[in-house]
């Protein structure tokens, strides 16, 4: 086999357009973005025109999906896991339309929030939804099942759930590649009706998504994924699920002396944890995420001795690593010498010359005359206007929850409300909130901070440039209030005299500080000079 | 063979390009190799590591324990005592020692270099200024990936292998300027030792 050294994110990409990938879709963010950038940088995907463009959000990158799948064709839908919130309601749906051209749903969950505002657990998603989820434990699992996810995808007629985590995203390993596969050709479902969800037709979806639950766990009793290591010692049997084997393993270089069920996909193979829970006299589970197995165990067997995250015996949050899996096997540990006391914290900031400083800045000077807690901000990096020497911003929640929670808090009587979002959050999430605004004429400020790319992510395009103006226009603010300037040094006395202007206004308004990113800005005029 | 190291510095400075010329000749080498990074917002000017593994067996943890490593191989000197806990009994910590200073709060240089020279087996370089003198600032990690070869069981001309497979892409020129800078670090290091 061809050894690729891949991310895991680039194993899934690689995986599926080897499979005969017809279209990616998804959203930025971290750490689920490389998939779709892999694909848009492949040269087989570009030859066959697989379809790689960022979608607004997670909702119509889901929805597209399903569309194509709909179509015949192979799709994969790519987002981080609270991306799976915004695409839940499709999600959820699409379980019960069942698919027809292969359809691949990853979630890269982000435990210990090195990048998020959450740990929230997909496999959740995955179980609610009631469809098969697949948890690799490293990047040549990831491209497998990924390359071999399409077509249980279609011999069920359901789409999947892949679920990794940020360690698993980020971390790069050789890969074995497989044969190249043709795309399917267009081809419309058999029946004609599988997605129109009227309730006489869900419900006889949703029965023949019940019925498929036990070829579902046929499938996880029989799959390479779970795999049962027995071994000798049986005063313990160890559950072991994706990335978390191997933070096991790492801890018995000469093998483990337990037996050791390890998972990667699910439901549950009830059989093999049967078994397990009668040879052992204990059971440890190991997971990254959430206690989502050991939960499930409870119900399996209640007067049995479990172990996990939810006995105490790992910590119930944050990413696991060899180590807390030593503490968890009762390892003594000799570890490194503490951080010396010298060492200072180095909270991410905000580039030289970025844009958003000098709306901050001037926001800032605005705010003085107000008071405190005015600013409701969004994600993105100017969610950085919450720590020094900004401390500005008094919100960070969900996706274009900015202007919303403005106007809520307009609503209870709040003045100045002012909403700070970046572009591409405003086309993800934020118009139908500014047109709510609108329709009642809420007196609040958004400043659309746009700096015309995904910045956070590494700079994506963004659906926003040249259309901001025209959008807010559409949606029904009025145009005098509606205010360009561009964020500069020298532009900050204007800056500040248009934000009390229209603080003071009763009503909507919109300010757009517009320069690019330095970041993207920088990387363009890279490549100019290298054509040139 | 193991070779456990963490790399280190601030969002930016390049120590995913480090990792992606050991990763190249690593895998020339038919060795198995785990690569982690970090993306997203601490690339923001925070703090950021690599989990570089690379073995001639099996590699199961994409992190690597603390107490394990083998190597630090830090661009920015605070930065290398960040990962101490990190650092094995026997490892050696490779620094450059100018400092970053995009934060208000950053200590006394006395006081950092006094940490880095209390650590049993270090070796330290000003990599930046090493670079400036054959006018390649950028690859002050390249200075840095020299020096710490000498720790590196993987042959020098993989190495170079290594930076002709990543930075070819770019031009002969760059490929020789990082392939000089990776020998004044090597240089360096084999000087220190004797």
């Amino acid at each position: 086999m061809q050894q690729l050294l891949l991310l895991g994110d680039e194993a899934i990409a690689q995986g599926a357009i080897d499979a005969g990938l017809s279209g990616i879709y998804a959203y930025p963010g971290t750490p689920s973005t490389e998939i779709m950038e892999y694909v848009q940088h492949n040269e087989v995907a570009l030859s066959r025109k697989i379809h790689s463009k960022w979608s607004a959000n997670e909702k119509t990158a889901m929805e597209s999906a399903i569309g194509m799948s709909y179509a015949g064709k192979r799709a994969i839908v790519c987002m981080k896991h609270v991306g799976l919130n915004v695409a839940a309601d499709g999600f959820v749906n699409a379980a019960v339309t069942g698919a027809n051209g292969g359809l691949i749903v990853v979630a890269a969950d982000d435990p210990s929030m090195h990048s998020s505002q959450n740990e929230q657990d997909s496999r959740f998603y995955g179980k609610f939804a009631m469809i098969p989820i697949f948890e690799p434990a490293n990047q040549q699992e990831a491209y497998e099942m990924t390359y071999n996810g399409f077509k249980f995808s279609e011999k069920y007629g359901f789409p999947i759930l892949l679920r990794l985590t940020t360690r698993l995203a980020h971390s790069r390993a050789g890969v074995g590649q497989r044969t190249l596969q043709n795309e399917n050709t267009l081809a419309l479902p058999q029946d004609k009706r599988q997605f129109v969800l009227l309730p006489s037709i869900a419900r006889k979806r949703f029965k023949t998504l019940l019925e498929t639950q036990a070829k579902f766990e046929e499938e996880s009793e029989n799959s390479p994924y779970n795999e049962y290591f027995d071994a000798k010692d049986k005063s313990l049997g160890i559950i072991a699920c994706g990335i978390a084997y191997n933070y096991l393993m790492e801890n018995f270089p000469n093998g483990c002396p337990y037996p050791v069920l390890k998972i990667g996909q699910h439901p549950l193979p009830r059989k093999k944890i049967e078994r397990l829970a009668n040879e052992c006299k204990e059971i440890l589970v190991l997971e990254d995420g959430f206690p989502f197995v050991e939960e499930q165990l409870k119900g399996f067997f209640e007067k049995f001795k479990i172990k996990g995250r939810l006995d105490g015996t790992l910590s119930r949050d944050g990413e696991l690593n060899p180590n807390k899996v030593a503490v968890a096997l009762g390892f003594v540990q000799v570890l490194g010498k503490p951080i010396p006391e010298v060492v200072q914290g180095r909270p991410p900031m905000f580039c030289a010359g970025c844009g958003h400083i000098d709306v901050y800045n001037a926001l800032k000077e605005t705010l003085k005359e107000y008071g405190d807690g005015h600013v409701f901000s969004d994600i993105g990096c100017y969610t950085l206007g919450a720590l020094p020497p900004f401390e500005v911003v008094n919100s960070c929640v969900d996706m274009g929850a900015s202007i919303t929670m403005a106007k809520g808090a307009a609503d209870a009587g709040l003045h100045p409300a002012v909403a700070v979002i970046g572009d591409s959050t405003f086309i993800h999430s934020g118009i139908t909130g500014l047109l709510d605004t609108v329709i009642e004429k809420t007196s609040i400020t958004v400043i659309i901070s746009d700096n015309s790319t995904t910045g956070m992510t590494g700079g994506q395009d963004s659906h926003a440039v040249g259309r901001l103006v025209d959008i807010c226009k559409g949606l029904g603010v009025e145009p005098e209030h509606i205010r360009t300037i561009v964020p500069l040094k020298k532009n900050h006395e204007e800056m500040v005299r248009i934000m009390k202007e229209e603080f003071e206004y009763k009503g909507v308004s919109v300010i757009i500080p517009q320069r690019e990113c330095i970041q993207t800005a920088g990387r363009k005029a890279r490549e100019k000079s290298k054509k040139d | 063979m193991k070779l456990d190291i963490i790399l280190a510095g601030v969002g930016g400075q390049g120590i995913i390009s480090i990792a992606s010329v050991i990763g190249s000749a690593a895998l020339k080498n038919n060795l198995f190799l785990k690569q982690s990074e970090v993306h997203g917002m601490s690339q923001r000017g925070g703090d950021v590591q690599s989990h570089l593994r690379i073995s001639n067996q099996l590699i199961y943890s994409d992190l690597i324990p603390q107490g394990a490593a083998d190597l630090i191989l830090s661009i920015e000197p605070m930065e290398s005592l960040r990962y101490l806990p990190y650092l094995s009994q026997t490892g050696w910590l490779v620094t450059n020692t100018e400092p970053y200073k995009n934060i208000q709060n950053y200590p006394e240089m006395e006081a950092i270099l006094k940490e880095i020279e209390s650590q049993p087996r270090h070796l330290s370089l000003n990599a930046d200024e090493m670079a400036k003198s054959i006018n390649a600032l950028k690859s002050m990690n390249i200075v840095m990936l020299g020096a710490a070869s000498l720790y590196i069981p993987i042959s020098y001309e993989s190495l170079e292998d290594g930076i002709r497979d990543i930075f070819g892409k770019k031009g002969s020129d760059i490929v020789n300027m990082n392939l000089q800078a990776m020998k004044l670090g090597r240089d360096f290091a084999e000087k220190s030792k004797k």
